[in-house]
């Protein structure tokens, strides 16, 4: 269908002016999906490289070649965009004194054959699907422009969205189109196809009839699909003997396993964060990680809204490691290593009574006075809050700590409360590390003829001491792999077949509450990708049924449980809405906590290694931004800055002040990790305000080999220093400075512990994020206001020239500091939006990334142990009287009637006086040509409301005027107001907490005038008179009493 | 001592004086012609197209409304281009076997469609709305010229971003009854002014002169 | 000749000539002619051409890195977010600055009747022109699209019915410079005519003769050409001397008009016009020293010049020391945070190190000049003159990059480091402003002859003070 979708076809960016300015997508790329994939054969990184080497005579090429990210920051434009450059210097100097440089080259317009209905030029089209982690799905809505997904957004019926997204889900459009995915099948590295596959994998089952699959393995991720669970289930009942494995480097079946031993069940917990009064988050970043998290941050974040006279406000401490955005959001965070952690819960629980802990175990050590203290203070505080408490220990937490968060729930009320027990999600439970481990115990006992091995990377992320790439080499059996990309397990297959990306599925998966969720393809899949249905299919001997019919079947004949046999319209209602609605798995009613579980789990933690204050420990964590590493190669991530440390583009060695001090060490210096087990890895320090002395985090999923362009030889892989008895960090390690240098790339703090001391301390001096306690709110609400501030409550409205007068729409936006997470979301919402670039590493490390969000973080009060962390989004104020326009001198920024500081890349010539100008620091230039020119894939996701920007120009955030437009002449073309909320930003639209409020100043009903009234509303740097249209709600913090002295 | 130059180089010298004024003056003039000429702006430019389509006679002579072929100019940002159906819903009765028509039907048979040159072509940084124009009582021909005469398309008018804002200064002069955009034999009534100062008002027209009106 | 015509119009010359001549004793009009057209018509040393070799070399390099720049982008300069400007604009504000000094000599000292001026006045011009050359090259190739910034920021009727922002003071600059470049160019011009005259008459090869013969434009001493002369050449001086002021002042707009702490100050016009007076003489003392040595000029530049100089350079100095002066007061008085913020980051933050550079240049090195000794010593002057023209860059990167680096939001805080290609195009000014030098000394008289020659005895002695 795509094939003929309504386009200009592509004319060389700049054969002349105006061409620089391609729109994105389908209106600057005659959208041929089959030409584009002939293209890629050739097109891809080889020729980049090619054109490099050409140039390598140049000293500055060396740094060139090895930069991480070459094709996005490409300091040499490539062969083409130079050749072009010349047409257009030599037209544009050749006719200097014209006005239009030159004549508009003959541009095609191709029209369908028929035209589908809905599908008309121009009119973006929504729809419903499904992405999973872990198995776990989250409903989303993709927008799709000709047949192209362009922009996910969140599925606002959805129980697990609401509306809202993460970072990844937001990026993952961009993983669909990278040009490092496998694009066809291949056997031993030669090129095959998906018949020769079938073909070959219908062979080798025909050996396994007669053994009855003794020899049969399957490795998957852990799902909750019916579909793909019915079909196993057929292939057990064709093959009795197969075994069927799980491998997922994120999940920890701790929490299951001790759930099951506690309450003789295997149960899922899951909490509803709207009626938690008092929340305890033990090393867990509830809010931004692990299954739910978005609709755990929307219905916390509920919980914080306050304005006068408002409900009562929530409480969160949080006792964790390393900072996350969790953290940074608690009333109380206590640093706290992770092996104290379980004592803490110990003491906690003996603080509430729980049956069978003894208050004092002589045989562990007692905590530290002031972490005794606080325990002791949050116990009140649970207990004064029964059923109404909640305490969410972290996925990497030994079972005991699960155990006794079980009867200590129990003991609050909490259970079917604030926690809901399910039956699990997941079809046929396992212990992931524990099912692997039986794998490779098979593969190396030679049990093994047949193995597939699906959406799973054991060789790259599992733990290093189960080898699992020399099992592999050694095992004798056939081996199948089938994944996205061509990566290191493939390396170990004979066979790798391209997964087909979510947004070209079909299949469907269940939510982190069990909603049943749809996948629906967006496209057709670009690569030939197969679904890992379509595999099971293929190897019950029906490979000719699609991915459709599948899922089709197991919807209509009622294979599920979910739903009785589904009419056709009804089928095609479930796709509309991508989930079935009230298919949540009901909350059981547990069994009461058996004691003895309590008492076991309350000994094993006493028997748990305590060590000492100078010890190091290691703590191994998922990175906020690409997870385990299997978004490694997405340039969007990558780039990201992550929450708190701001780094990108790399992990490292992440050490508190005093730590670094006391082991001698520097930001960026590397060292090498040396853990009991005697095994090593070596990477930079990153010294990081907040993190927990004599703790050194490091963040899983870099130093990957076979991921792609973007993520190959980037940061160091930290698998190497996990054990299957220690997946998530290791007491006892020793460091040593290896002599070695490694440029960080951060968007602040500039790698110098001062340099961030003075930052926060004048961001305080400057009042930039204001801040007050509930208490100190309800006494004066105008805290955020008057004297003590900078602006010291002076009216910036006075002026001698009378105002300009908004007679039809003022558009004005309002973040709400108290629910900002600082997730991240908007960021990539915003870069998926508007087409913004990847810079890369170098140009990051030089301050010249392009993201029009710039989350803001600053540490509150002393650095080496900061009583706060502060996110704060930086986006363009819109002022009033905007210093930008002012000085630029073609009038390429200038107001609209409408309020926006509009600014017109095609008139820019880039003074950069602009962002000089501008106190907020919001305009991004580009310095080089960041934007991929050559790429055709990354053409088809952009976004054709928006102008692609070439080199030499400004941009910034103009409140998505794309969107405002559409809306607003919808709404003038049927002669009515555009409603409140008709209009959404990307970043509003994306935001899980709903932090960012976007409207008409000029309709008083609005939700954001209702917010600009709340008295907490500020706006920044007001002193300086440009009446930003962006203002901010000054923070709440809810503290305890007994801790605030 | 012997002179260098001729008597002459004097008045040369004097003369030369005005050369560079005139030159100066010619240049700028004959580039500011340039600027606006057809050349540049394609205006009155007559392309080659797959096949040679008549608006005037589909339009003039049978008829033909320009929204039965540009289906989406009411509710769209572009007008769209008609299908290769929609040229069969007639062809396949008339004109079936005409060698004028052989591209139509190789489109159909080989299901490959049609490859027009763009004639109206604003540069890909301006965002154009059709819809809004002809909801506010903007013609087609308005912009488009005399549809109805061109026996074979061309761009009629400039293009230029100064001739968009000729009228997005002072939409009102441009206007005609909503009913009567698509119209190509309207005729103006004589007290064409006050009318479309009605007009106006009941369409809510606006002067709409922000950047961002039209570029993002 | 008369200079009649102003003399009713302007004060009497304050003081009598010293008692150091401005002119060595001996010298008649002809040798003075003989001397001067020497360096133009003698043989060139070996150095001379070894030198011109070097500055040429400095230009390609100038061409090379300008080339890179339009066909690869600004990325290969230091500049970045937040630091918008970097060498770009610093060079940009130096070259303008050092430029000052050759109108100021000629005209006001000349409406001053300042007779030492006279060696001196037509090397300063040339000085002045080159140095506007070099600094023109950065407002358009700062630019991320020089091609079209070339004509975008001029006003002329378009199709796009749009004109350039005349609130901004990029646009204010883009007039300044260019008229005060176009009237430096012919009140040069007009002052070489004479001496292009009497070179034409005293070469003997014919091409020469016809090229300087076509542009003295027919010069031929008459009463009438001596009378149209002198009128335009004061009319030319009336004219240059507001630019002198308005020229820097309006680049110095480029900077207070904007808001950032440290560049939002009213004391900026006047500061700049100092500072630009300060480098200006600077740099003359810089080139005239070697010039003055190397082709034995000593006799026309006297030391009563290096003396005058000298006093120029102290009273600039200290004028410029004494806004910094005034700076640190307001950011500290005016109670802003901001402000004060921004100069204690200034004299304590990463870059202290360049703002000590700065005073230790600009106002400890010039402190010598109280002394006659100091200003009667070559070498002295010459270093001290070094060390002016180094402070005053130190100067512009202290307002630049130094302001930018940490404004408002600590948030959005950065480091400014440049790159090879900053150099590369900065020498690269440098080389080609001294490459024209080498050639203007070659090709034109580099000392005003017939003002000289006024100078003369036996001038003085034919009654009018005048040759």
């Amino acid at each position: 269908m795509t094939e003929l979708a309504p386009s200009r076809t592509d004319s060389s960016p700049a054969g002349d002016c105006h061409a620089e300015w391609k729109k994105g997508g389908a209106e600057a790329t005659g959208l041929d999906l089959a030409a584009a994939r002939e293209k890629l054969a050739t097109r891809r990184g080889p020729a980049y490289w090619r054109s490099l080497e050409e140039l390598s005579e140049a000293p500055e090429f060396g740094e060139l070649l090895d930069r991480e990210f070459p094709r996005f920051a490409a300091e040499w434009p490539d062969g083409v965009s130079r050749r072009n450059f010349l047409q257009l210097a030599a037209a544009s100097l050749g006719l200097a004194g014209l006005t239009a440089c030159t004549r508009q080259p003959i541009e095609k317009i191709v029209p369908w054959l028929k035209q589908p209905e809905q599908v008309l030029p121009g009119k973006p089209l929504h729809f419903a699907t499904s992405m999973t982690l872990s198995g776990v799905a989250i409903g989303l809505l993709v927008e799709s422009h000709g047949g192209r997904p362009t922009k996910i957004e969140g599925n606002p019926d959805h129980p697990a969205s609401l509306g809202g997204t993460d970072a990844v889900s937001q990026a993952s459009v961009l993983g669909l189109y990278d040009p490092d995915r496998s694009q066809h099948a291949a056997r031993l590295g030669r090129i095959g196809s998906w018949n020769d596959f079938s073909n070959e994998l219908a062979a080798a089952l025909r050996a396994q009839d007669a053994l009855g699959g003794s020899g049969l393995r399957l490795l998957t991720g852990p799902t909750t699909s019916p579909t793909e669970a019915r079909l196993i289930g057929e292939l057990r009942s064709r093959f009795p003997q197969a075994q069927w494995h799980r491998w997922d480097p994120l999940a920890d079946a701790g929490r299951r396993h001790a759930l099951a031993a506690a309450l003789g069940v295997p149960l899922e917990a899951r909490f509803d964060l709207a009626s938690a009064d008092v929340i305890l988050a033990l090393e867990s970043d509830f809010l931004t990680s692990g299954p739910g998290a978005v609709r755990y941050a929307h219905d916390f974040a509920s919980r914080r809204r306050v304005a006068e006279g408002s409900a009562a406000m929530n409480r969160l401490y949080a006792a964790e490691s390393s900072p996350s955005p969790t953290g940074s959001v608690a009333d109380h965070r206590l640093r706290l290593r992770p092996s104290a952690i379980p004592r803490a819960v110990q003491a906690l629980a003996a603080h509430l009574g729980v049956a069978g802990v003894s208050a004092s175990p002589p045989e562990s050590p007692a905590l530290d006075e002031a972490t005794a203290r606080w325990i002791a203070a949050v116990a009140t505080d649970l207990a004064a809050h029964p059923g109404r408490a909640l305490v969410v220990a972290g996925e990497t937490l030994p079972a005991a700590v699960h155990v006794l968060v079980a009867a200590i729930h129990e003991k609050l009320g909490a259970s079917g409360a604030t926690v809901l027990y399910t039956a699990p999600l997941e079809a046929e439970p396992v212990d992931p590390l524990a099912s692997l481990a039986e794998l490779l115990a098979d593969l190396q006992a030679g049990k093994v003829d047949l193995l597939l091995i699906s959406g799973v990377n054991p060789v790259y992320d599992a733990p290093a001491d189960l080898e699992v790439a020399r099992i592999l080499r050694e095992s004798r059996g056939h081996r199948f792999h089938h994944g996205l990309y061509d990566d290191e397990t493939a390396e170990y297959c004979h066979w790798h077949l391209p997964a087909a990306h979510y947004l070209e599925s079909w299949g469907d998966a269940r939510a982190y509450d069990g909603t049943a969720s749809l996948v629906q393809p967006l496209i057709e899949p670009l690569y030939s990708g197969k679904t890992l249905s379509e595999i099971l299919a293929a190897m019950l001997g029906r490979g000719g049924e699609s991915a459709y019919d599948l899922l089709r079947e197991t919807w209509a004949s009622g294979h599920t449980a979910l739903s009785a046999a589904l009419s056709d319209d009804a089928f095609r209602k479930l796709l509309h809405d991508g989930l079935s609605a009230g298919s949540a798995t009901p909350a059981t009613v547990p069994a009461l906590v058996s004691v003895t579980a309590v008492a076991a789990a309350a000994s094993a933690i006493a028997a748990l290694p305590a060590p000492s204050e100078n010890d190091l420990e290691l703590a191994l964590r998922p990175d906020p931004s690409v997870l385990d590493g299997r978004f490694a190669n997405n340039g969007w991530l990558q780039e990201l800055p992550k929450p708190i440390t701001k780094l990108t583009w790399d992990n490292a060695v992440l050490l508190s002040p005093r730590t670094a001090e006391r082991l001698g060490v520097h930001g960026e210096q590397v060292v090498e990790i040396t853990t009991t087990e005697g095994r090593k890895a070596s990477g930079p320090v990153w010294i990081l305000p907040g993190q927990a002395d004599g703790v050194a985090t490091v963040h899983l999923g870099y130093g990957r080999t076979r991921a792609g362009k973007v993520a190959n030889e980037i940061g160091f892989s930290a698998y190497v220093l996990q054990t299957a008895s220690s997946r998530w960090g290791s007491t006892s390690i020793t460091v040593r400075k290896t002599g070695d240098q490694v440029k960080l790339a951060t968007t602040q703090g500039h790698h110098a512990i001062d340099w961030m001391r003075e930052e926060s301390e004048q961001a305080a001096v400057r009042a930039v994020v204001r801040q007050a306690s509930l208490a100190e709110y309800r006494a004066n609400p105008n805290f955020a206001h008057g004297e003590g501030h900078a602006a010291g409550g002076l009216d910036t409205s006075v002026s001698f020239h009378p105002g300009f007068e908004y007679k039809g729409y003022a558009w004005g936006m309002a973040i709400d500091l108290n629910s900002c997470t600082g997730c991240n979301a908007c960021v990539v919402a915003c870069q998926a939006e508007n087409n913004i670039p990847v810079v890369g590493k170098d140009q990051v490390a030089r301050g010249r990334e392009m993201h029009w969000i710039r989350i803001d973080r600053y540490f509150q009060g002393d650095i080496d142990a900061p009583a706060g962390i502060a996110s704060q989004p930086i986006v363009c104020m819109q002022c009033e009287q905007a210093p930008c326009e002012v000085v630029c001198p073609v009038a390429a920024t200038t107001h609209s009637t409408e309020g926006l500081n509009d600014m017109v890349y095609n008139r820019c010539v880039g003074t950069r006086y602009c962002a000089n100008n501008c106190p907020y620091k919001v305009r991004r230039f580009n310095f080089l040509l960041y934007q991929d020119w050559e790429t055709e894939q990354f053409k088809l996701q952009r976004n054709p409301d928006v102008t692609v920007r070439s080199r030499g120009v400004m941009e910034k955030c103009t409140y998505c005027v794309q969107r405002i437009n559409r809306v607003r002449l919808a709404a003038d073309r049927d002669q009515v107001q555009v409603a409140d909320g008709e209009i959404r930003t990307a970043c509003q639209q994306a935001c899980p907490t709903r932090a960012i409020h976007f409207g008409n100043l000029n309709d008083v009903s609005s939700d954001v005038v209702a917010m600009k009234k709340n008295s907490r509303n500020y706006s920044l740097l007001e002193e300086l008179g440009t009446r930003p249209r962006t203002t901010y709600l000054a923070m709440v913090k809810n503290p305890n009493p007994e801790l605030a002295a | 001592m012997a002179q260098i130059f001729p008597k002459s180089a004097n008045a040369v010298a004097k003369a030369s004086i005005f050369a560079v004024l005139f030159l100066v003056a010619a240049g700028g003039f004959a580039l500011w012609r340039l600027a606006n000429s057809g050349y540049v702006t394609r205006q009155g430019i007559i392309l080659e197209q797959p096949v040679p389509f008549s608006h005037d006679h589909h339009v003039a002579q049978i008829g033909i409304d320009c929204r039965y072929c540009h289906t989406a100019v009411e509710s769209q940002a572009s007008a769209g281009i008609p299908p290769t159906q929609t040229c069969m819903n007639c062809h396949n009765q008339l004109w079936t076997n005409a060698a004028l028509l052989e591209p139509i039907r190789a489109s159909l048979r080989e299901g490959k469609p049609i490859q027009w040159n763009r004639v109206n072509d604003l540069p890909d940084f301006v965002y154009f709305n059709h819809s809004i124009h002809v909801a506010k009582g903007v013609a087609c021909t308005t912009c488009h010229g005399p549809v109805d005469k061109m026996p074979l398309m061309y761009q009629g008018a400039p293009l230029t971003m100064k001739w968009c804002l000729d009228c997005h200064r002072d939409p009102v002069k441009n206007l005609r009854p909503r009913s009567e955009v698509a119209n190509v034999f309207w005729q103006p009534p004589a007290d064409l002014a006050a009318q479309q100062a009605i007009w106006a008002k009941a369409h809510n027209v606006q002067s709409k002169v922000s950047c961002s009106t039209c570029h993002r | 000749m008369s200079l009649a015509p102003a003399d009713h119009l302007i004060p009497k010359p304050f003081g009598t000539p010293s008692e150091v001549p401005v002119i060595a004793p001996g010298h008649s009009p002809a040798s003075v002619t003989d001397k001067i057209s020497s360096v133009v018509f003698g043989r060139m040393p070996l150095w001379f051409y070894a030198g011109m070799a070097v500055m040429f070399g400095g230009v390609m390099m100038l061409l090379a890195a300008l080339t890179k720049l339009v066909f690869v982008g600004i990325g290969i300069w230091g500049n970045n977010n937040p630091v918008g400007w970097g060498f770009d604009i610093i060079n940009f504000v130096w070259w303008i600055g050092i430029g000052h000094a050759g109108t100021l000599i000629s005209a006001i000292l000349l409406l001053l009747n300042q007779e030492w001026r006279t060696s001196i006045n037509r090397f300063a011009e040339a000085m002045t022109l080159f140095a506007v050359a070099c600094a023109l090259i950065f407002p358009l190739f700062h630019t991320g699209r020089p091609w079209l910034a070339i004509y975008w920021l001029l006003p002329y009727p378009n199709t796009m019915a749009i004109w350039p922002n005349f609130r901004s003071p990029l646009i204010w600059d883009v007039f300044a410079v260019s008229t005060y470049g176009a009237v430096s160019l012919l009140f040069w011009f007009i002052g070489l005519l004479p001496d292009l005259a009497s070179f034409r008459d005293r070469t003997k090869k014919a091409w020469q003769k016809r090229t300087y013969g076509a542009l003295s434009m027919g010069w031929r001493g008459s009463a009438r050409h001596w009378h149209n002369y002198e009128s335009a050449y004061l009319l030319l001086a009336g004219l240059s001397t507001p630019l002198v002021l308005s020229v820097h002042s309006v680049v110095s707009f480029d900077f207070a008009v904007g808001q950032v702490p440290g560049w939002h100050a009213t004391i900026f016009p006047p500061y700049f016009v100092a500072g630009a007076v300060f480098a200006g003489f600077a740099m003359v003392l810089t080139l005239m020293i070697p010039l003055r040595k190397f082709f034995g000029l000593q006799d026309f530049i006297t030391m009563k010049h290096m003396d005058n100089m000298g006093k120029v350079m102290l009273v600039t100095g200290l004028i410029v020391g004494y806004g910094y002066l005034v700076e640190i007061f307001t950011a500290w008085y005016s109670g802003n945070i901001y402000e004060w913020y921004m100069m204690r980051n200034r004299v304590f933050g990463p870059y202290r190190w360049i703002w000590m550079s700065l005073i230790l240049c600009n106002v400890l090195a010039i402190q010598p000049l109280w002394f006659a000794r100091a200003r009667k010593s070559i070498a002295a002057l010459w270093i001290i003159s070094m060390f002016v023209n180094f402070g005053m860059w130190f100067e512009r990167f202290v307002i630049i990059p130094t302001s930018l680096h940490r404004d408002f939001l600590p948030g959005s805080w950065g480091m400014y480091y440049p790159t090879r290609w900053d150099f590369a195009t900065f020498f690269g000014t440098i080389g080609l402003f001294m490459a024209l030098m080498f050639l203007f000394v070659r090709v034109l008289p580099s000392i005003a002859m017939f003002e000289m020659k006024t100078l003369t005895t036996d001038a003085r002695v034919k009654g009018g003070s005048h040759g």
